[in-house]
């Protein structure tokens, strides 16, 4: 199960023509998609296109009624190459990740898709990760499209005009045979809002259709002579077809046209920030009523020149909103203008910062600087506020794992034997298991995508001592960690290790079910072990932890930092993701309780007057209910290790007070809820006999 | 021309900031505003801080149909409303310039969540409330505050609702009490709960608006203070005889700490170091600085942390009451503790009579034979055999005055203690500097070695520096260093600069 279930608002996927659907802007994506007549959906989860994986796994049967086929796919190259249906046959599809990253991924089907062109509308629903909350590299996607000629659209973020551009897309893809990207920033991912709806079509022709009545045309195979053809199609008929398309279907969009001397061009996506900046300046209402004049790109590629000229003409400059770098819309713009012998000015980048999110601040500051120039802020506009440090000291709260993960104990034991053995060389990988190179673990080197720990250990391969480690996670296993990483290294005799971390979803991307996840998974096969893989491509020493028994861990860890044996050493450790867990257990466990049956709770406490607020544990845990309070006692001034309400008693403090010989603070109170008869019995009886013996106890001084 | 209400909310995952933005756009909605939504959730739910963003416009402000164009994120200058689930999350959005004296009310829990790295620090690494609570003041318009989290827990509810309760009772939403209500119950998740932490959250807001908000509990230093009937007489007369009264406090807590640590005459041997102490004031009707920090610190290391001392903190009487309260037992529930204890070779010799301990620890194979006995383990306190063995150990104490611990631990005291007094003359802030450094050494085990080896170093070094001027300011930095990590890289590098500029 997903981290949040989508099953209630999935219902609004079913609305009808003139309805009224209220929601996230993913799902009204999906709703447009079923609105399109879409034959086939794929895609890998990750923000900020997870939930559309998840309303689309919650919508099986609605799709299924459609006749919709839907897979989580393995990777995003799988998901890419999905779209090879709408080579050779008139269905449409749609694919998602996130990107850069999953494009990235899906680079070589892209290629190929786009080269061979498709009949069937191909969409690409991208997540662009860039900017404020953020986890990866900040990267444009516009590369991708430009260097393989795949259209892509930068909508204006407001659900209508998404679920326009999702209707588009299709049919520029189909006017033009080219695979459309679709490019949605983080926020308007997330935005809610509203649009009216239309009936879902059923897809016109079927996968069943296609599967009877197989086609097939050599033009479209990747082999020369053909792929010179692609090129040249490419050119010569592809794309003056989508310039075509975009300008009679007017999808890029122009403002108050004649109303100044100058313009501004921008980003679709960037509508909203822009139209707000122009607001606060005072040159446009609220209501997108601007003074300036606007040409809105929701096609960021291909640019058309014809548009770019006439916008410029009679204009003294224009202003290039756009976000990212290198400068790849100004550029072209450049040269449009060049070509055409126009001199009106270009501003872009400059005022404004070539790197970095453009965020409220950045705009305002960029307009006001570009349109006090040209004399458009009358009386000089209010001086932004200086960003002051009025607090001196806020520390930064990095993402760290969850409140008893079961990834903290490994790393935990991973600190203690680092201690023993000295440090070692560990080569990160992407997904929870990320937050391991943050502190207090502070483990691992480098990250160079997701699956890839292994792989990126693999020059640390040279008879030596001290061996070199890497990690990886269940889910980075199954995109590909399994050939790149763990194939490599068998087949290279990489004397390494590598630790497995077997959580049981793909967890960091909001706990989608994964091949090998131990739960009874709704259409899928799930039960896949790791380990029966593991073994399958040739590796002969594996062994399988428990991550919270950390004297069983580090003993395991030593051994394969220290055998005799010569070759990939693989680790797979253990322990259920406690997110998901708890949120299967927690509800299970309620109900038991209200039925009167026994249950019994455990948590973790550390007692004030034996701590001496060192924090050594915090050091080795980093658990969020793992905190620290006032010391009850004023003749102590740093604070008390505290645990507090949010302990699920995964265990963790005790292993690490043994295995790190921290101290004897802590306690575990194992509470047992609807108590048998028996319990109580024996309770009484050693509260009785412990009060005696207690009894001259005294008390603690009085707190004074 | 009207504009949207903006508003933002500042909160960290796993909070349930995502909860009231659901709801807020459902309060919306029923009061026949426009709402826009949007967050950036990604990683950051991870524990990390998060932020969500809100836009309202009133339907009867629309013009021939038209929306208005609402932003996507919160810009400075241009926020009516921040709501922060958290004090240092208020902080960090007043640094990133979302609150404005001109515009913006803060909606702030005072609570604090504290960060990985103000909860690793080896000593107080906490961000300053004070600053906190300042620059929330100067930098907002209008501020409610009020803790959230504490209201949270009385009402048994989620902070999420209190904090939607909160900006109910702000009143800076043009809204009514029932149009929240109605959302709370449109969500329809937990909805009786919710309701109740929200008028919690409604009524404490409006309070704190309306000025009349409960001050929060003053820290234990402050309040009134009351001599323990339970010291002996010629403890309390001592110390009312033979000490200034700005110490009677500070040596009322100590004297009590140590008569239950071991026994009066223990105390007494305390009294006697601090009236010693006293003596050397150099003007002790000015300040007697060095004596209180003296009085505080020597309090805590004669009471050091061994065997018997923690056996005797775990089977305190009311100790069992006390974890069912922090642990939040139900009456019905029982509660059983278990102690996780893994005794060391260096801990069992330093409990053995001086001599015994001393001889064990020098023989490789007494060493060997009893590090059988230090496998980690578990006891049961609530059970009888747990804590009868506890209970045993604890009344060992007895004899501690005869264990190879407390002679080591009173020798280092007392060399502490005469170098503090030759200092005392020389170099009095010096003096006080080396006293503080008691704070070093702490914890257990291997932490507790590298604490004494700092304080070890640290003192050292004191020596050489008296009467250059800079020696308190020298030896305040070194503690700093040392405190500043635990691998003792800082310390080892400020230790290294110090002697290069010595030669210098």
């Amino acid at each position: 199960m997903a981290e949040r279930s989508f099953a209630k608002e999935v219902e609004s996927l079913r609305l009808g023509a003139g309805e009224l659907f209220e929601g996230e802007g993913i799902l009204a994506v999906t709703k447009a998609l079923l609105q399109s007549g879409v034959g086939y959906v794929g895609g890998y989860q990750g923000a900020p296109v997870s939930h559309l994986m998840d309303v689309l796994a919650d919508a099986t049967d609605i799709m299924g009624e459609l006749g919709v086929h839907f897979e989580s796919s393995a990777n995003e190259a799988t998901a890419a190459a999905m779209l090879a249906a709408s080579v050779n046959y008139p269905i449409r599809g749609a694919v998602t990740w996130k990107s850069t990253v999953g494009t990235n991924v899906a680079s070589d089907a892209l290629s190929n898709l786009a080269s061979a062109g498709v009949v069937g509308g191909a969409l690409i629903v991208l997540g662009e990760d860039y900017g404020e909350g953020a986890s990866i590299m900040q990267e444009r996607t516009h590369a991708f499209a430009m260097k393989s000629q795949i259209w892509l659209l930068d909508p204006r973020p407001n659900l209508p005009c998404l679920v326009q551009a999702v209707e588009q897309g299709f049919e520029l893809s189909e006017a033009s045979n080219t695979p459309v990207m679709l490019m949605m920033r983080i926020r308007a991912c997330h935005v809610v809002g509203r649009f009216r709806t239309k009936d879902n079509r059923r897809p016109p022709f079927t996968l069943r259709q296609a599967m009877d009545h197989p086609t097939r045309t050599f033009d479209r195979i990747i082999l020369p002579p053909s792929t010179y053809a692609q090129e040249r199609a490419k050119i010569e008929q592809r794309w003056p077809a989508a310039e075509k398309f975009i300008r009679e279907r007017g999808m890029n969009e122009f403002f108050a046209d004649g109303k100044a001397d100058i313009g501004i061009v921008l980003q679709g996506g960037l509508y909203n920030t822009v139209l707000r900046t122009l607001e606060r300046l005072g040159l446009a209402d609220v209501f997108g009523e601007s003074q300036i004049p606007l040409y809105v790109l929701n096609a960021t590629y291909p640019l058309l020149g014809e548009e770019f000229v006439r916008f410029a003409t009679g204009k003294r400059a224009i202003l290039i909103v756009e976000e990212g770098q290198p400068e790849f819309i100004e550029q072209a713009a450049s040269l449009f203008l060049r070509k055409a012998d126009l001199q009106t000015r270009i501003v872009g980048k400059g005022p404004l910062p070539m790197a970095g999110e453009y965020t409220g601040a950045v705009l305002f500051a960029g307009l006001r600087q570009f349109l006090g120039e040209y004399g458009f802020l009358p009386e000089q506009a209010k001086p932004l506020l200086p960003a002051t440090q009025l607090i001196r000291n806020v520390p930064l709260r990095p993402s760290g794992l969850c409140t008893g993960c079961p990834e903290r104990p490994l790393f935990a034991s991973m600190k203690l034997l680092a201690r023993e053995l000295g440090p070692m060389q560990v080569s990160a990988d992407i997904g929870c298991h990320s937050f391991a190179t943050l502190p207090p673990f502070d483990i691992g080197g480098s990250i160079m995508g997701y699956g890839l720990g292994a792989a990126s250990g693999a020059s640390f391969n040279i008879p030596n001592e001290r061996r070199a480690l890497s990690l990886m996670g269940d889910g980075g296993f199954w995109h590909n960690g399994l050939t790149s990483g763990i194939g490599n290294a068998v087949f290279n005799q990489h004397d390494g290790v590598t630790i497995i971390v077997d959580n049981g979803y793909s967890a960091a991307t909001g706990g989608q079910y994964i091949p090998s996840s131990s739960a009874e998974v709704k259409n899928r096969h799930a039960r896949n072990r790791i380990e029966t893989a593991v073994r399958g491509v040739g590796v002969e020493w594996v062994r399988t932890i428990r991550t919270y028994d950390m004297r069983q861990a580090m003993s395991v860890l030593k051994e394969a930092l220290q055998t005799r044996f010569v070759g990939p050493k693989i680790i797979i450790a253990e322990g259920e993701c406690q997110l998901n867990r708890q949120r299967r257990i927690a509800p299970l466990l309620k109900k038991l309780v209200g039925q009167g049956k026994r249950v019994v709770r455990e948590r973790f406490g550390v007692d004030a007057d034996v701590c001496t607020g060192d924090h050594s544990c915090v050091r080795l845990s980093g658990c969020p209910s793992l905190t620290i309070k006032t010391h009850p006692d004023p003749l102590r001034r740093d604070p008390v290790a505290y645990v507090d309400n949010s302990c699920v008693g995964c265990g963790v403090c005790g292993e690490v007070a043994h295995a790190a010989v921290l101290c004897p603070s802590f306690y575990r109170a194992d509470i047992i809820q609807n108590p048998s008869g028996w319990d109580r019995f024996v309770h009484a009886l050693r509260m009785g006999i412990i009060r005696l013996l207690g009894g001259r106890a005294a008390p603690a001084p009085e707190r004074l | 021309m009207t504009r949207p209400i903006t508003l933002t909310v500042a909160a960290l995952g796993g909070q349930g900031g995502g909860v009231v933005t659901d709801w807020l756009v459902l309060t919306a909605r029923s009061a026949d505003y426009l709402a826009q939504a949007t967050s950036v959730p990604g990683v950051a739910q991870r524990t990390g801080a998060t932020i969500y963003y809100l836009e309202f416009f009133p339907r009867s402000a629309l013009r021939d149909g038209r929306e208005p164009v609402m932003a996507l994120m919160p810009s400075p200058g241009d926020v009516d409303i921040v709501v922060a689930s958290e004090l240092l999350e208020a902080g960090r959005a007043i640094n990133r310039g979302l609150v404005t004296p001109e515009r913006t009310t803060l909606i702030a829990s005072t609570h604090r969540d504290y960060t990985i790295g103000e909860k690793s620090s080896l000593g107080d690494g906490r961000a300053s409330e004070t600053e906190l609570l300042a620059g929330a003041a100067s930098a907002a318009a209008r501020l409610v505050t009020f803790d959230m989290a504490a209201v949270a827990e009385r009402a048994g509810g989620r902070i999420s609702a209190v904090i939607f309760g909160a900006i109910a009772g702000s009143g800076v939403l043009p809204w009514e009490t029932r149009h929240f209500q109605a959302a709370i119950r449109e969500s329809g998740v937990g909805v009786e709960a919710s309701l109740l932490a929200f008028e919690a959250g409604r009524v404490a807001a409006a309070a704190a608006k309306a000025g009349t908000g409960v001050k929060p509990a003053s820290t234990a230093g402050n309040t009134a203070f009351a001599v323990s009937a339970r010291l002996a007489d010629d403890l309390t007369a001592r110390i009312a005889g033979e000490f200034p009264s700005p110490l009677h406090e500070l040596l009322t807590r100590a004297v009590a700490r140590l008569v239950d640590y071991q026994d009066a005459r223990y105390a007494g041997l305390y009294l006697d170091r601090i009236a010693d102490m006293l003596r050397r004031e150099p003007r002790p009707n000015e300040s007697t600085r060095l004596t209180e920090v003296v009085a505080r610190s020597l309090a805590l290391w004669m009471s050091f942390e061994d065997v018997m001392r923690v056996a005797q903190v775990k089977t305190r009487a009311g100790r069992f009451e006390q974890i069912r309260a922090e642990v939040r037992a139900a009456p019905t529930d029982l509660v059983r503790v278990n102690e996780f204890v893994k005794p060391q070779v260096e801990e069992i010799c330093a409990t053995l009579p001086a001599a015994l301990g001393r001889r064990l620890l020098a023989s490789p194979r007494a060493s060997r034979f009893l590090s059988r006995f230090t496998s980690g383990r578990r006891v049961c306190t609530s059970s009888i055999s747990g804590f009868l063995s506890l209970r045993v150990l604890a009344s060992l104490r007895r004899l501690r005055r005869g264990t190879l611990r407390y002679v080591t631990e009173n020798a280092r005291i007392e060399q502490w203690l005469s170098q503090i007094r030759g200092l005392a003359g020389s170099d009095y802030a010096l003096a006080v500097e080396v006293a503080e450094c008691q704070n070093l050494v702490k914890g257990y085990g291997s932490t507790h070695e590298r604490g004494w080896r700092s304080f070890g170093e640290i003192c050292a070094l004191a020596e050489g520096l008296v009467g250059s001027g800079r020696g308190a300011q020298q030896v305040r930095a070194l503690r700093e260093a040392a405190l500043s990590d635990d691998s003792g890289a800082k310390l080892a590098a400020a230790i290294a600069n110090l002697r290069l500029a010595g030669s210098a």
